[in-house]
């Protein structure tokens, strides 16, 4: 509407453009400046987290890359979020391509039972995880906390992957079963090609949700599993240190690399499904 | 012809009918892993809320013969009586008193220092055990300690969810307030409610200048715009509250700043308290109130607010009267959806907030981990799950289910 209001320009009109220009630049000044002000701070020379920065250094990194504590993390969250990936997209990937089908009573049910882990709040979530893993002993371990993370993560691929099948032309997978392919060469050769970068956006979506969280891995991690998230929990809570601005940096550049993967895989599958 | 297509009709059903059950085939996989992972265990920690075996476990002849006591008024019979001293002494002797005492403390105060005195003051064998049991300590003479042990005398049981909400019931059975310097949760729940409000406020004040922006631009300029909101919904939750804890400290960039402008003289207090909380929250949760408005402003026709301006409306009435009507579905779905979000939010209050201003989650995870209440714990769960899963079917009623969109 205000690219339409401009082409009038009566005074009263450009008013009101101008006060939307500035009122949405301060929300976006609200929404990326403490963002950005932490990256400047993590090349500071100095112990303090102000400006003017003493001078540039390279050494909250050094100290994020060789402190064990840091690099543990890393490794802990990698672990997780690829096996938690790993899994949540080949379940959610199978219930979508079940759910496009699926006709009986009770899809909304279990619609809703597939959603719940986004809509559960986390504490419930996790304090459920704790009791469910306590008297099996998989709290401090790897399984547990990827089993927890798996199912927190598959309703986002089964999101993603749903909405991809929705705009799948059956009639390929028809033509393909028609000519004498089965079910599973139809998938492999026909349906997954298409479909790829709506499971790729799945699954960047599934390792996201992992590798953010920190409430479950607060109730059933142990000393062994501390997950960067986890260790960044409490070095702000106890003291917060440069260092963590490095790890913040690094994050923020790992953030804009996904937003960039995932506007690829949306452009890609909406290329694809011109082409189908 | 009705032997031709009698059993192509049938043929047909049964191929649709081996079709669904493939499809459930494919499904079935997750739904299973999802209902024994995650759903099952959060069923049983509601039902922990209402199911409270713990005294019974350990003090099985007294909490069977509490279920003797009618007249609330008076005390137990003596073989009740007689009941809780053979409970205590076997107890004491294989040290599982203090599971008795931790139950019986989250409902009497000094609970615990109540059963372990009795049990090291009873005596071996009594004529009358009502007599010793009271000699070894009086509190036993009051119906109300009864009441505790009859109310956690199990299996089922409303203590916890009363106490989640600052209520419990009289040794008569009666539901009265808590009294006013132990009731906390009421409290807590307001406190829970009116920060979501008022960050679903702040959201929608500052989102809808900046949606309406957004679905006004031309698409090439909108989408770039779009990133300056997409970027901080992708930066983690903790890059982002350690940003804030950075910005807002006493030695801080706004405080500094505000110095150096010479508005204050000394630095402000802006994190570790409500302020600190609000600002968090609304930072996080802002673009999950952009996104909805955004895509429901970018399907509204221009042509409604051209015809209200040809017909004579001021660009105000316009706007107020035709345009701001259309936005209400996507400003109810962005309200619930950062509503929703807000009322369960944990780690951000933990780590921006002041003691004062923790959040029902917190209280949740302290009463699992810190302070063992789980009982408590899982009733506090269930008050939260519900208020969620309430608007969660509101937000279903106003967008569908299928409008879940990511990104």
């Amino acid at each position: 509407m205000a690219a339409n209001t401009r082409n009038l320009r009566t005074p009263s009109e450009r008013a009101w453009t101008a006060a939307l220009w500035g009122v949405s630049c301060l929300v976006f000044f609200f929404l990326l400046a403490p963002i950005l002000a932490i990256v400047p701070l993590s090349f500071s020379s100095g112990q303090f987290l102000t400006y003017p920065i003493p001078g540039f250094s390279l050494r909250w990194y050094a100290d994020f890359f060789t402190s064990e504590k840091w690099i543990g993390g890393l490794v802990n969250s990698l672990i997780v979020g690829v096996s938690a990936t790993v899994f949540a997209t080949a379940l959610g990937t199978l219930a979508s391509l079940g759910l496009v089908r699926a006709r009986f009573r009770g899809k909304g049910l279990i619609m809703g039972i597939l959603m719940s882990p986004m809509i559960v709040p986390l504490v419930i979530t996790a304090v459920g995880f704790y009791f469910f893993f306590a008297p099996l002993g998989m709290t401090a371990s790897f399984t547990g906390l990827i089993v927890a993370h798996t199912a927190l993560a598959a309703p986002f691929v089964v999101v993603t992957v749903t909405a991809t099948l929705q705009g799948f032309d059956m009639n390929l997978a028809r033509a393909s079963a028609s000519l004498g392919a089965g079910p599973a060469t139809t998938f492999f050769k026909v349906i997954l090609p298409l479909i790829a970068p709506g499971v790729a956006s799945g699954a960047l979506f599934a390792f996201a949700t992992s590798f953010d969280e920190v409430v479950v891995v607060l109730f059933v991690a142990g000393p062994g599993q501390r997950t960067l998230p986890r260790e960044m929990f409490s070095g702000i809570r106890e003291n917060i240190s440069p260092t963590i601005t490095a790890v913040a940096t690094i994050l923020i550049l790992f953030s804009v690399v996904l937003l960039l993967a995932l506007e690829l895989l949306r452009r890609r599958n909406a290329r694809m499904r011109g082409l189908a | 012809m009705n032997s031709d297509t009698d059993p192509l009709k049938a043929r047909l059903r049964r191929a649709e009918r081996m079709r669904q059950v493939k499809a459930f085939g494919l499904i079935a996989p997750l739904l299973g892993f999802l209902l024994v992972t995650f759903v099952v265990p959060i069923a049983s920690m509601m039902m922990r809320s209402v199911h409270d075996t713990e005294l019974s476990a350990v003090w099985p002849q007294v909490s069977a013969a509490i279920s003797t006591w009618h007249d609330r008024k008076a005390l137990p019979d003596e073989a009740t009586f007689a009941a809780l001293a053979h409970d205590i002494k076997t107890s004491y002797k294989e040290r599982t008193l203090s599971t008795a005492a931790r139950r019986l403390n989250y409902d009497l105060r000094n609970g615990r220092s109540l059963v372990f005195s009795t049990a090291r003051a009873l005596p071996e064998t009594a004529d009358r055990w009502t007599d010793a049991v009271l000699t070894a300590n009086p509190r036993w003479g009051d119906v109300e300690t009864w009441g505790a042990v009859s109310r956690a005398s199990g299996p089922f049981t409303g203590f916890f969810l009363l106490a989640a909400l600052d209520r419990h019931r009289t040794a008569a059975g009666r539901i009265v307030p808590t009294p006013a310097e132990e009731a906390i949760f009421i409290d807590v729940l307001q406190r829970t409610f009116v920060i979501s409000l008022a960050v679903t406020l702040l959201c929608l004040a500052m989102g809808y200048p900046v949606a309406y922006l957004l679905a006004a631009l031309p698409p090439n300029r909108g989408n770039l715009l779009m990133i300056l909101v997409l970027l901080p919904f992708w930066t983690s939750l903790l890059v982002r509250t350690a940003a804030w804890v950075v910005v807002l400290q006493e030695n801080g960039i706004v405080n500094n700043t505000l110095i150096w402008l010479g508005i204050i003289e000394k630095p402000v207090r802006l994190i570790y308290n409500q302020i600190g909380v609000y600002v968090a929250m609304t930072h996080i949760l802002l673009p999950f109130m952009i996104l909805p408005l955004y895509s429901v402003m970018k399907a509204i026709p221009p042509s409604y607010v051209r015809a209200a301006r040809s017909l004579g409306a001021t660009p105000a009435t316009a706007f107020l009267r035709v345009y701001v009507p259309q936005t209400l579905p996507g400003i109810g779905a962005g309200g619930i959806l950062v509503f929703i979000m807000a009322i369960g939010y944990y780690i951000t209050p933990a780590l921006v907030g002041g003691a004062g201003d923790q959040m029902i989650s917190y209280f949740i995870a302290y009463y699992t981990s810190s302070s063992v209440n789980w009982g408590l714990a899982s009733a506090l769960g269930a008050v939260l799950l519900s208020a969620t899963l309430i608007l969660y079917w509101l937000y279903n009623r106003l967008v569908g289910a299928d409008a879940v969109k990511l990104g």
